[in-house]
């Protein structure tokens, strides 16, 4: 983890008993972190010091989380390939490939319904 | 879409949620609990399921008797989905939503919103900058991930949670830098008026009480009555500026965590264009429900935070009280029983809320924190601030939709959750009228967003069923005719 | 006197500021009654296209009406971007209407053959392929077996354009008034008086442009408008990097990068609502239109009420019976809002009719042989 993140997971020493969170191991652009199992994404990447989750996509200016519960929207991340997902929502799991959501989403090829029944009517 | 059929649908695993998905289940209801976390407790007991006896200490008592709701909600019977997102509730009673990347639907018998509170808006200078927090945020990482400020933390605004932080934060060993309080002599003298249910609810004011000494015993700087604030910063936060008694105080500081009240989630209520009234002593909206909770919308009810904050005493009495109406009306209880069913919950909501009064009055947020200046953004997702919201006003529209045509105010991801507060009343102040003239976003599904493809795979799904149901009209025809 | 001025509007819409805003470049005097913020507002729902092919099958003064709006709008953009600085981003670089079959594109084919064979072939557009499509749309996909194209297309930001009219009636002196709703209109003298929301209006001439209220109000000037309403709904997904230069009828990328998809056609009386049988089979056309945009989320899914008559077409009237009152009444307020300002305003303000603008007469619904639809 980084020093000088500014949230951490309380210590093992820390009052109330001595406790092992397991961790798992995803990477957020492409840098290596190690993070609490468990946690929802915005919290591991929070606790692994990552200050700046998004920009937005009207001006540029850098976000993170606020609300933590699903509501406020700014801890939009690209989890695994997928943009825009509000990362408070979605358990960490090991081998995550997390990426800062820069302004708006790109279009990804998508090969979209195969088939589907050609007649509407 | 297939529909199931469900008697009781609810919405929210929280403890209105489950208190009243425990009752119905109980009393022989086909119940299904929809919940967009992957394990119950809503917010207030979020991860209680999966806590430990850590957790369990920090948080305190009230945290820990949620254990226990929770236990008699999965030995129910009422069926639970996890992650599963309500994206739209209509007056018909069908409920949509998605669960792993596929849209399903169930038809109820009735439903109950159980949505619960979210923090209200707290637009001041520099609010969106990275390393601005809720302290309900704040709750929500110790809760589940035992995630803390690394370093001495800043607490801003008022209102009981704010303390309980604190206090958890304390036990928990995290050091708090000040608590900027918002709190100042005019709002215990209106508070003054509201003593006596206070002393009613003298349990809850003792642990308040001790929750303030505890932390003023530990020494943490606190700075009441605090006016301008106001969070500095390019990039992310550097400091919190404020004034008291006069003199302007800066604290360098790279997290703060805000806090003045919660405010009751009615993006479903809105969107059935139910019913909701402006609530001048909880400066929010709340649905009209009459004492068993239903809205207006026949069906459908309402409990918990979402109906009016209460806490989560309240909300679990609320959500019994919905559940046994719903059991009556549907013949499993005759009136008789209903009511003598009801008395010991009526009867512990009423207690439990005759501190609210005292609550609402004592930490109201203050004017400036919910009118701000021209320079604040009111709309984070859309970036429109207070300034460019008068300016629409002055164009003439009156209300939050034309303010939303104008300026895309509410148009953003988080559609109208953070800023609708913030702008009926910014409106109301400009046009000077009451809140309650100026009305609401047009809330619109969908309640949280579902992909294009969810949508298309499931049209798919519908056509082939009609083709099926084709061939096997036409099938059965051919027979007959043959026969 | 207070609350009079040389004409009157009724309706503070796409329709009814248009024309103020033209009343108001003709030097009148000009005042506007609006409803409150929960009405229903067509305006708020409208698609954005300013759109030519496909329209006036059957009937080609519609078909030229509406081509001589497209063709005056990059002027009426000019006009609201210096007098307001509000760039309402019009983009004419024409459009599309996808086919999903081969029935389809012969279809629609013939349809456009036919319109062009009544305007003696000025009526520019091609039928293309999927390959020549996906030449041009890169993102198309393949379910998409071929489309119409006319260069005559386009579209603009329906919400700035209310914006910018509302600001520019403003900066010339029209007086709106919110808030209220016009119950009675009266001849007074050689003009009229108008009750709207407890206050009296005073006018010369009074030009109804209410959208679903014209049907009550009309009659009160003997005009005869029967509009009824008629449900679109319509989503908004979230904003994706540009990857659409031209409108197609039933997907669009607007300039703030969201993309708008519609739409259905809906005779269930004054319910804006959504249903989600509808939502998904627009976004199941969205998806097949465009097979990338399966990953992009909706954001906001509404209801929007066309003020349909029952040929679907204009009505634009003014009273024989009382001079000086006039209807002003369509669905398509994006599109035609050039020829609102531009040409329905000077005919309100100088008299002078522009051609074509007599097929609009709601006299033409009083023909009892006649059975109407309006299958656009």
């Amino acid at each position: 983890m980084v020093t000088d993140s500014l949230f951490k997971v309380l210590p093992a020493d820390a009052p109330g008993g001595a406790i092992d969170t397991g961790t798992v191991t995803i990477t957020f652009d492409g840098k290596a972190l190690r993070v609490p199992q468990g946690a929802s994404v915005a919290a591991a990447l929070l606790a692994a010091g990552v200050e700046r989750f998004r920009t937005t996509p009207v001006s540029g200016a850098a976000r993170a989380p606020y609300c933590m519960m699903g509501v406020c929207f700014e801890c939009l991340v690209e989890i695994d390939g997928v943009a825009n997902r509000q990362s408070c929502l979605v358990p960490v799991a090991d081998g995550m490939a997390i990426r800062s959501q820069l302004g708006m989403r790109e279009l990804n090829d998508f090969i979209g319904l195969a088939g589907g029944t050609g007649d509407e009517r | 879409m297939s529909a199931n059929q469900v008697e009781l649908v609810i919405v929210g695993a929280g403890p209105a949620g489950m208190a009243a998905a425990t009752l119905a289940a109980q009393r022989g209801l086909s119940v299904t609990v929809l919940d967009e976390q992957a394990a119950p407790g809503g917010q207030i007991y979020r991860a209680i399921t999966q806590t430990n006896a850590r957790r369990l200490n920090i948080l305190g008592p009230d945290y820990a008797a949620g254990g226990e709701l929770a236990r008699a909600f999965a030995a129910s019977g009422a069926k639970h989905e996890r992650g599963a997102s309500v994206w739209q509730v209509t007056a018909e009673r069908t409920v949509d939503y998605v669960q792993d990347g596929v849209v399903k639907s169930l038809q109820a018998g009735s439903i109950i919103l159980c949505s619960g509170a979210m923090e209200r808006p707290f637009p001041i200078p520099g609010w969106t900058l990275p390393g601005v927090l809720t302290a309900g945020a704040a709750q929500i990482l110790l809760k589940s991930a035992e995630v803390v400020p690394s370093q001495p933390v800043v607490l801003a605004g008022c209102g009981p949670l704010l303390y309980l932080l604190g206090w958890q934060y304390l036990r928990a060993g995290v050091p708090i830098r000040a608590i900027v309080d918002t709190t100042d002599s005019a709002d215990y003298r209106r508070a003054l008026a509201h003593l006596g249910g206070a002393l009613k609810g003298w349990r809850q004011l003792a642990k308040g009480l001790k929750l303030m000494r505890a932390l003023k015993r530990a020494g943490v700087p606190f700075h009441q009555g605090a006016t301008n604030l106001a969070l500095e910063g390019t990039d992310a936060l550097a400091a919190i500026r404020f004034t008291v008694n006069g003199s302007a105080q800066r604290i360098p500081t790279e997290v703060v965590l805000l806090h003045q009240g919660v405010v009751p989630n009615t993006q479903i209520s809105w969107s059935l264009r139910a019913q909701h009234r402006w609530d001048d002593a909880q400066l929010c909206w709340v649905p009209i429900t009459d004492t068993w909770g239903e809205l207006d919308v026949p069906g459908i009810y309402v409990a918990g935070d979402s109906r009016g904050i209460g806490g989560a005493q309240a909300a679990a009495e609320q959500g019994r009280l919905a559940a046994l109406e719903i059991v009556h009306r549907a013949g499993r209880i005759d009136r008789a029983a209903r009511d003598s069913l009801a008395a010991p919950f009526t009867r512990a909501l009423r207690e439990t809320l005759h501190i609210r009064p005292f609550l609402d009055a004592l930490y109201r947020p203050k004017d400036a924190n919910r009118i701000p200046a021209d320079e604040v953004t009111v709309c984070r997702c859309e970036e429109v601030t207070a300034g460019q919201l008068r300016g629409i006003v002055k164009l003439g529209c009156l209300g939050p939709n034309q303010a939303k045509s104008f300026g895309r105010c509410g148009m953003g991801p988080c559609q109208g959750r953070l800023c609708g507060l913030t702008v009926t009343e910014v409106i109301a102040d400009a046009r000077g009228v009451p809140p309650a003239e100026v009305g609401y976003y047009r809330v619109r599904p969908p309640i949280k967003p579902v992909t294009l493809g969810e949508l298309a795979v499931a049209h798919d799904a519908a056509l082939k069923r009609a083709a099926a149901q084709r061939d096997e009209t036409a099938a059965e025809a051919q027979n007959s005719s043959a026969r | 006197m207070m609350n009079s001025s040389d004409v009157l509007v009724i309706g503070g819409g796409l329709v009814g500021t248009a024309v103020a805003y033209g009343l108001a470049r003709e030097g009148l005097k000009v005042g506007v009654l609006d409803e409150g913020d929960d009405a229903f507002r067509a305006s708020r729902g409208n698609f954005g296209l300013v759109w030519v092919q496909g329209k006036g099958y059957g009937m080609s003064p519609y078909a030229t009406w509406t081509r001589g709006s497209a063709t005056r709008w990059p002027m009426l953009r000019e006009y609201l971007l210096g007098e307001t600085d509000i760039d309402v981003q019009l983009q004419q670089p024409g459009g599309f209407h996808f086919c999903f079959s081969e029935t389809e594109w012969q279809e629609r084919a013939a349809r456009l053959q036919a319109i062009r064979d009544d305007l003696n072939g000025d009526y520019p557009f091609e039928m293309i392929g999927h390959a020549e499509l996906k030449r041009r749309l890169p993102a198309v996909g393949p379910q998409v077996i071929g489309a119409s194209y006319s260069p005559m297309d386009g579209h603009a930001n329906p919400l700035k354009l209310l914006r910018a009219l509302h600001t520019a009636c403003g900066k010339r002196g029209v007086k709106m008034t919110s808030g209220v709703r016009a119950q009675r209109i009266e001849r007074d003298g050689s003009g009229f008086v108008v009750d709207a929301g407890g206050q009296r209006f005073h006018a010369g001439r009074v030009v109804l442009a209410a959208g679903l209220g014209n049907r009550t109000l009309a009659p009160q000037v003997g005009i005869h408008a029967p509009v009824a309403p008629n449900r679109g709904q319509v989503l908004i997904a979230e904003r994706v990097a540009h990857f659409l230069d031209f409108p197609t009828t039933y997907v669009r990328q607007t300039d703030e990068g969201t993309v708008q998809i519609g739409d259905s056609m809906e005779d269930v009386g004054f319910n804006d609502g959504v249903t989600a049988d509808v939502v998904s089979h627009i976004a199941w056309r969205g998806v097949r239109s465009f097979p990338a945009l399966g990953e992009v989320k909706l954001v906001r899914a509404w209801g929007a009420l066309r003020v349909l008559s029952p040929d679907g077409f204009p009505i634009y009237q003014q009273s024989a019976t009382c001079p000086g009152a006039y209807v002003v009444t369509c669905h398509s307020g994006v599109t035609l809002a050039a020829a609102h300002a531009l040409r329905v305003a000077p005919w309100i303000a100088r008299d002078v009719a522009p051609a074509g603008i007599e097929h609009f007469s709601g006299e033409r619904f009083l023909q009892t042989d006649k059975v109407f639809t309006h299958g656009h």
